[in-house]
């Protein structure tokens, strides 16, 4: 059972890592466009490259 | 037009006035730096291709320095430098995408949508560590170990309780001080006794703590809270992003002779305003100088372009069509036309406003049951363990607990976001939830007349017995008119007409241009070709008459398929307009209308509508003009077209974006349906309380029992909401044209 000390820290980690990826991506606005993101994925890097926007 | 848009046809945005540069360089927001942002709305963007042509194409105008297209708000985003602004509209609508000023750019930012992602990560977050150590106390950890587990979990679920849980306290509490009840009063308290509880079970080496249920509960329900906020803000950016009617400013007349744009609100009665050809007139004003033909289509109903000229009097919202004008403001803004429809519709609010939500009444009904079930238990088990209150009130709330309406929580928004989706994919904005209620419930409806039922322009119906060395003329002449009259003509060229030149439009009587030596001239008949030559539109050439033309005001597409299908499953339809009686019998015959009102005010429709209320009917009003806002308040659920003025929009229930009048039976067919399927829903909660409450009154539910029943319930709501967006039954699919007794 002593592992236990280890593994549940190690597993809050794990998790609040991913909730604070989460927060950051909300933050930074990549849930502004959801359907933008899903036809830019398509566009080929030389052409299609958005501007720097805002 | 746009490359791939099977719902743009029909977006208003053509025949409009784009958006001067005036208007562009006002509603830019300085970023510092001589930087400036605007924010365009572009109803038009539809797909990846659009974003690359816009992207690229505003990309190399000098002066921009960035672009940037939002395919879900269709907004583009403009950064340019310089005083002034580089060619973004022109450019724009050389691409196929007509833009208008999008001027709230804060409201870009959805800071409810982004307090309820965080929320739903809090909770998700805690909802999967808990379960994780709410499984190993399951399995079988004993002692120390489990005394652990369960402090680990209070630790995890407190930062839940608290970001994830305020929505709900906050919303609860809202209702509550005003005495009403809705669903998240019984959420709130429930997850609140079940955090408390398990709290003291924990500092106590009890056997069973609920942090599991409470947070995971929390997060379902946000989890439906998001996705109803994320529709209902779709629709309402998609109607939002619609053309304005109403002009944002307007171009004064200083003393000096010098001209400036200035806002609305800066216009003072005397003030002298410069309005051009193709725009609206932007507040109630005296024609000083110039004549011109204005189409009151948007502000009375009528249909007919009518002449002005110096020294009359016009509305704000009315479209100067032909000429110039020089108008002298007689009333600010917020004391015009619109302002005084504004007031009407808040005066006349009253259905509506009565309405109360299924899932408010559900609640209202459920929560002094369930509160009260959980009471009589205390006292229950009181009695029977002679006065072990730790016994009793654990069994207590795990009668809260269980009958914590995470089904009947899910059970009205699920289906409402999957019919909003259905509808949405229809074109079909709805509002709110509560609008879909309402419109099951109809059963009357009552129809405005020009812009709704028609389209509001004109269309020539006697191309076919024109000669067609006459119509091909005549079309080369109107095309260079903005009268509605000369471009319904103007849409039947082929471009084989004579080349004119020396045009010149004459307000109130129509074009006139010379070719070959002959002058020719479109318009009046009195106009064109002398007194003699009696009523109506005619086309001659050094005054002789060549054709005659008759227009008639095009049918919105499915007009009379919708209004049979109306009325078979509806109710009576009834058809009130602003304007004349002929014209509404004309219309009113072609669609087998019996019951026509005309020549009405605003007023009287509104009080038609609370005539027909008060003999007990439902109204669903359909309209889309200013005039008729007052009118779309009063009803008990309304519709307005894209097209419709900027008010009436804002105070329909639904907004459909197409030009097919057949929106209206597909929106109440999903209305019916989903009112259906959320009725199943509840008496699936309801059933699934009938089963679990005696558990828990008897004292039998363990964490695990309440974990597994509270999943289950709210996977077969889902699951029974899902069946709406699942295969279309036979009949939607021809948009309306369904027989009556398919569906009731």
């Amino acid at each position: 059972m002593s592992m236990l000390v280890y593994l549940i820290p190690v597993a809050l980690f794990l998790g609040a890592l991913a909730l604070g990826s989460f927060l950051w991506a909300v933050r930074s606005g990549q849930y502004d466009d959801l359907d933008g993101a899903a036809e830019r994925v398509l566009f080929d890097d030389d052409e299609g490259k958005p501007a720097a926007g805002p | 037009m746009s490359c791939c848009a099977p719902g743009a046809e029909g977006l208003p945005g053509g025949a409009l006035a784009l958006p001067s540069d005036d208007e562009v360089r006002f509603s830019a927001r300085d970023l510092g730096d001589g930087l400036r942002q605007t924010e365009f709305s572009v109803p038009a963007v539809h797909c990846g291709a659009c974003i690359q042509s816009i992207e690229s194409g505003l990309g190399k105008l000098a002066g921009v320095e960035a672009a940037r297209v939002n395919l879900s708000t269709r907004r583009v985003t403009v950064r340019w430098r310089g005083d002034q602004p580089p060619p973004v509209v022109a450019t724009l609508a050389r691409l196929g995408y007509p833009p208008t000023v999008f001027d709230e750019p804060e409201a870009g930012k959805d800071a409810a949508l982004s307090e309820l992602l965080r929320a739903v990560a809090i909770a998700g977050f805690a909802a999967g560590n808990i379960m994780l150590l709410s499984v190993s106390v399951w399995s079988g950890a004993e002692g120390a170990t489990r005394d652990l587990f369960h402090w680990v979990s209070a630790l995890i679920a407190l930062p839940a309780m608290i970001f994830a849980g305020r929505i709900y306290y906050r919303s609860a509490w809202s209702v509550l001080k005003h005495g009403r009840m809705n669903m998240d009063v019984p959420i709130a308290i429930g997850i609140t006794m079940a955090y408390a509880l398990s709290l003291y079970e924990t500092m106590h080496s009890g056997a069973h703590a609920y942090f599991d249920a409470s947070v995971t509960l929390l997060f379902f329900l946000l989890i439906g809270r998001t996705l109803d906020h994320v529709m209902r803000e779709r629709a309402r950016t998609a109607v939002r992003g619609l053309a304005r009617l109403a002009p944002r400013g307007a171009l004064v007349v200083a003393a000096d002779g010098g001209r400036d744009y200035r806002p609305l609100a800066e216009i003072a009665p005397g003030m002298r305003i410069l309005v051009a050809a193709g725009e609206r007139i932007p507040v109630d004003a005296v024609i000083e100088r110039g004549a011109s033909d204005i189409d009151r289509s948007v502000v009375t109903g009528e249909s007919a372009p009518q002449p002005v000229v110096e020294g009359q009097a016009i509305q704000a919202g009315t479209l100067n069509l032909t000429g110039p004008l020089t108008l002298r403001a007689t009333a600010k803004a917020e004391d015009s036309f619109l302002a005084e429809m504004l007031r009407m519709m808040e005066a006349a609010e009253g259905g509506r406003a009565r309405y109360r939500r299924i899932a408010d009444r559900v609640s209202a009904a459920y929560a002094p049951v369930v509160h009260l079930t959980a009471f009589v238990t205390f006292l229950g088990w009181m009695a029977y363990t002679a006065g072990d209150w730790h016994q009793a009130i654990t069994v207590a709330i795990a009668v809260l607990i269980i009958t914590c309406p995470c089904a009947l929580g899910l059970a009205v928004p699920i289906v409402q976001v999957v019919a909003a989706r259905r509808l949405f994919e229809h074109g079909v904005m709805v509002r709110d939830g509560g609008a879909m209620e309402r419109l099951a419930e109809a059963d009357a409806a009552v129809f405005d007349k020009t812009g709704t039922l028609t389209l509001g322009h004109p269309r020539l119906v006697n191309a076919a017995s024109v000669p067609p060395g006459a119509l091909a003329a005549a079309a080369a002449l109107g095309a260079h008119s903005r009268h509605p009259l000369s471009q319904a003509v103007a849409l039947h060229g082929e471009g084989t007409g004579p080349v004119f030149d020396a045009l010149a439009e004459k307000p109130g009587l129509g074009i006139e241009g010379r070719a070959d030596g002959s002058v020719w001239r479109l318009g009046r008949a009195g106009w064109a070709a002398g007194a003699g030559a009696g009523e109506g539109t005619v086309l001659s050439r050094d005054g002789e008459v060549l054709a005659r033309f008759e227009f008639e005001d095009a049918l919105r597409p499915d007009a009379r398929r919708t209004i049979a299908a109306i009325e078979d499953r509806l109710g009576p339809v009834e058809m009130l307009s602003g304007d004349t009686l002929a014209a509404c019998r004309r219309v009113a015959d072609r669609l087998s209308i019996a019951h026509v009102e005309a020549d009405l005010m605003p007023a009287g429709k509104v009080a038609r509508i609370e005539a027909l209320a008060s003999q007990g009917r439902k109204v669903l009003m359909v309209g889309d003009g200013l005039n008729d806002a007052p009118a779309l308040g009063a009803a008990h659920v309304s519709i307005a077209p894209a097209t419709a003025a900027d008010v009436g929009r804002n105070a329909a229930d639904f907004v459909f974006l197409r030009d097919s009048l057949s929106a209206i039976p597909v929106a109440l067919d999903v209305s019916r349906r989903a009112g259906r399927l959320i009725r199943q829903n509840l008496v699936l909660a309801i059933v699934y309380n009938l089963f679990a409450v005696p558990i828990a009154i008897f004292g039998y539910v363990t964490p695990l029992i309440a974990a597994v029943a509270m999943s289950t319930s709210s996977i077969i709501v889902i699951a029974n909401a899902l069946r709406l967006g699942g295969p279309r039954p036979e009949g939607e699919r021809q948009e309306g044209n369904r027989p009556a007794e398919a569906r009731g």
